[in-house]
């Protein structure tokens, strides 16, 4: 009778996860070529209309478009007010803001 | 009598310990997991972004230049267009106009961008796939849009653009030039800011270095400062974001550690039963071992796979309610998905290595229990 | 197995502080090979400590310990918990098995970081149990086990590693009148057999059991001179 060892059941679970990291990793790769095209049309509109930034949050105007963002909105109601828009409390300021 | 077959052996009695307490070690395994899933989550989401954003904003414009009054911004006379193209180097330069409008009826931001290619005429706009999922009720073809006159523009939606592109164009409302100096009451001769091309790219910045020489009220921002902040913004190493989760993993990590200190009067009696038959400190201490790498990777594994889905398949929905914010739209992320290595091994140390060390180091009491205590117990 | 000497065994608790208590004091025996030893005395009489130290388990706060003419009282940890795996079997008074685990089970617990191959492993003590007549029970949760095959499952946890000696520490306490009986029949199958066994008990169904060689009563620490037998 073959021994049921627990450590066997245990290896078997890490091989599968395992594979299924192995998974993701082609499924990574192959969207990757999947998407070529839809990247191909987003840069078109980039270039088209002369985007600056990614449309990821739509509440404040420095976290709409944090790339060409000024110093001055985030304290846009006075210059020691708090932040109010939760996006932007999870960004940071772009580099160039804060280079000398 | 072999390395190998002493760690299986040790191992096969620690999981059959764990699988003792079966509520109690499952609920252990699917809290911590459920933090590295957040964990990885946001590395993932970050991650994607980025490197999106590198792909993608490629074709952002070489420089834009904008107009500062009082610190703030304001609109860029064409005037300026002229003095600029006398910089060496510049190849073309031209105004753009765009800006946010507010839609009361749904609390809505969009961006309205003036296309001087528009294709459709006046009266009409394309929209993105973001407004069109969150438009008012009511408003079927044709979308009032509010003037800053206070009168209204009727503007009849032509055309949607592709869910695809959302990441760029989910909140856009494309309209020719004469419908956004109409809707925003801006007069001819002035943009929101000026986009350039320059001839040779290695000149950009002392392009930029020479606008602001000759125009003082301006700020000019790079293509290169653009990628950057990107590159920076969603580096997930030093957001707010990851910062509290790591203070998570930390708090897990820490409760692991209480746990391994306060063994329960079970626990330890089991230690001292195995020190009384002859186990060694050393042999405990690999049992303590071989238990926090069962609980940790188990926990990474189911964490990151389901990250994975989450973020990949699933377009981050838990990370919803705090992304959005205040906003009303919130883009279908139909991110890339990225996993590499790099990463993977990241998460897998910074989940597994302290646990299994917060589980080892406070055992080290009870596993040199003298076995001399057994047979007084 | 060779045999044990004891030169002037001290055993002193909380040395120096107002709770100080002498265990042992001054013990000088000879434990000899392949026969049955019975420490005999009451409770307090020192025999668990006695017990504890002649299978390694702890170390004399003065005296010498020879195992086979070599002094092992000053040996250090690694190598005193070597020759205790190798040496000695223990049976504890309250069994002490892993609760939660089969009797097969507990008996392959102290082997497990010997690194043997579990089937062989398991081989040997499904052999043990059914030698000790309680390999029907082999599966069954110690929990759920009577007294007597209670004991019989911590003799075979004793033996698994196939020891030169065997150590008890009252193993009858807990035990009717015929399943002492029981016990002290399998010790002297196990003795016949050329197996060391070394008790210690208050109970005379075990020192005046037929198999037992020789008798160390001992009284607050000391040995007896005039009863021993």
């Amino acid at each position: 009778m073959t021994l049921r060892r627990e450590s066997t059941a245990f290896f078997l679970f890490v091989a599968l996860c395992l594979a299924f990291l192995l998974l993701l990793f082609s499924h990574a790769s192959w969207r990757e070529k999947a998407d070529r095209e839809s990247y191909g049309e987003k840069r078109e509109i980039v270039k088209a209309l002369g985007l600056t930034d990614l449309c990821l949050f739509t509440e404040a105007r420095y976290s709409r478009h944090p790339a060409v963002a000024d110093r001055f909105t985030p304290f846009q109601d006075h210059p020691l007010s708090l932040e109010h828009f939760p996006s932007a409390s999870i960004l940071l300021p772009p580099p160039h803001l804060s280079a000398p | 009598m072999s390395w190998t077959g002493k760690q299986r052996n040790i191992l096969d009695f620690t999981l059959s310990s764990l699988l003792r307490r079966k509520g109690r070690n499952a609920a252990l395994v699917f809290v911590y997991a459920f933090v590295v899933f957040l964990l990885a989550s946001v590395v993932f989401l970050a991650q994607s972004i980025k490197e999106e954003a590198k792909e993608v904003l490629r074709e952002a414009p070489e420089i834009v230049v904008q107009r500062l009054v009082a610190g703030r911004h304001d609109m860029i006379p064409e005037t300026y267009i002229e003095r600029i193209r006398g910089i060496p180097g510049v190849q073309s330069a031209k105004a753009r106009l765009w800006g946010y409008y507010y839609e009361p009826l749904n609390g809505a931001n969009y961006t309205v961008i003036a296309d001087e290619n528009f294709p459709y005429g006046k009266g009409t706009i394309v929209i993105g796939n973001g407004v069109a999922r969150h438009l008012p009720p009511l408003v079927g073809k044709t979308m009032p849009m509010r003037t800053y006159g206070g009168s209204y523009l009727f503007m009849r939606i032509r055309e949607t653009l592709s869910s695809e592109s959302e990441l760029v164009s989910s909140d856009l409302i494309l309209m020719s030039v004469d419908d956004f100096r109409k809707l925003f009451r801006i007069p001819e001769g002035v943009g929101t800011d000026l986009v350039l091309t320059v001839r040779n790219p290695r000149e950009v910045a002392t392009v930029a270095g020479k606008i602001v020489e000759i125009l003082p009220d301006t700020r000019p921002i790079t293509r290169s400062e653009v990628l950057r902040t990107y590159d920076a913004v969603f580096d997930w190493r030093g957001g707010m974001i990851v910062a509290n989760l790591i203070g998570a993993l930390m708090a897990f990590v820490i409760f692991a550690w209480d746990k391994a200190t306060g063994l329960s009067a079970e626990e330890r009696r089991e230690i001292g039963i195995l020190k009384g038959v002859g186990w060694e400190t050393s042999d405990v201490i690999l049992m303590k071992f071989w238990e926090g790498v069962v609980v940790s990777l188990s926990s990474f594994f189911l964490g990151v796979i389901l990250a994975y889905v989450h973020v990949f398949f699933a377009s981050a929905t838990l990370f919803e309610s705090a992304l959005k914010g205040w906003s009303v739209l919130y883009p279908d992320f139909r991110l890339k998905p990225v996993i590499t290595p790099y990463l993977v091994s990241v998460l897998f140390f910074l989940t597994v290595v302290p646990y299994t060390f917060a589980t080892i180091v406070p055992s080290w009491r009870a596993a040199t229990t003298d076995p001399d205590a057994v047979m007084r117990a | 197995m060779a045999r044990i000497e004891l030169k002037g065994i001290r055993k002193v608790f909380n040395a120096g502080k107002p709770n100080e208590f002498c265990a042992l004091d001054g013990i000088t025996a000879t434990i000899e090979p392949n026969r049955t030893t019975v420490l005999k005395g009451p409770s307090g009489s020192g025999k668990t400590t006695l017990l504890s130290i002649l299978g390694c388990m702890a170390r004399p706060t003065s005296g010498r310990i020879f195992l086979g003419g070599r002094e092992i009282s000053s040996l250090p940890e690694r190598f005193l918990t070597e020759i205790r795996r190798k040496t000695f079997g223990f049976i504890f008074q309250q069994f002490h098995l892993v609760k939660g685990l089969s009797a097969l089970e507990n008996v392959m617990v102290p082997a497990y970081p010997l690194g043997e191959s579990r089937e062989a492993l398991r081989e040997r003590a499904t052999g043990l149990l059914a030698l000790l007549e309680v390999g029907h029970r082999a599966r069954t949760n110690v929990e759920w086990l009577s007294g007597g095959e209670a004991q019989r499952v911590a003799i075979g946890r004793a033996l698994i590693n196939d020891p030169a000696a065997l150590i008890a520490d009252e193993p009858t306490a807990h035990l009717d009148s015929r399943l002492s009986r029981e016990f002290m029949g399998i010790v002297k199958h196990l003795g016949s057999k050329g197996k060391t066994v070394i008790i210690a008990s208050h109970d005379p169904l075990v020192y005046e059991s037929e198999g037992v060689a020789e008798v160390i009563p001992m009284r607050d620490g000391k040995v007896l001179l005039e009863e021993a037998r």
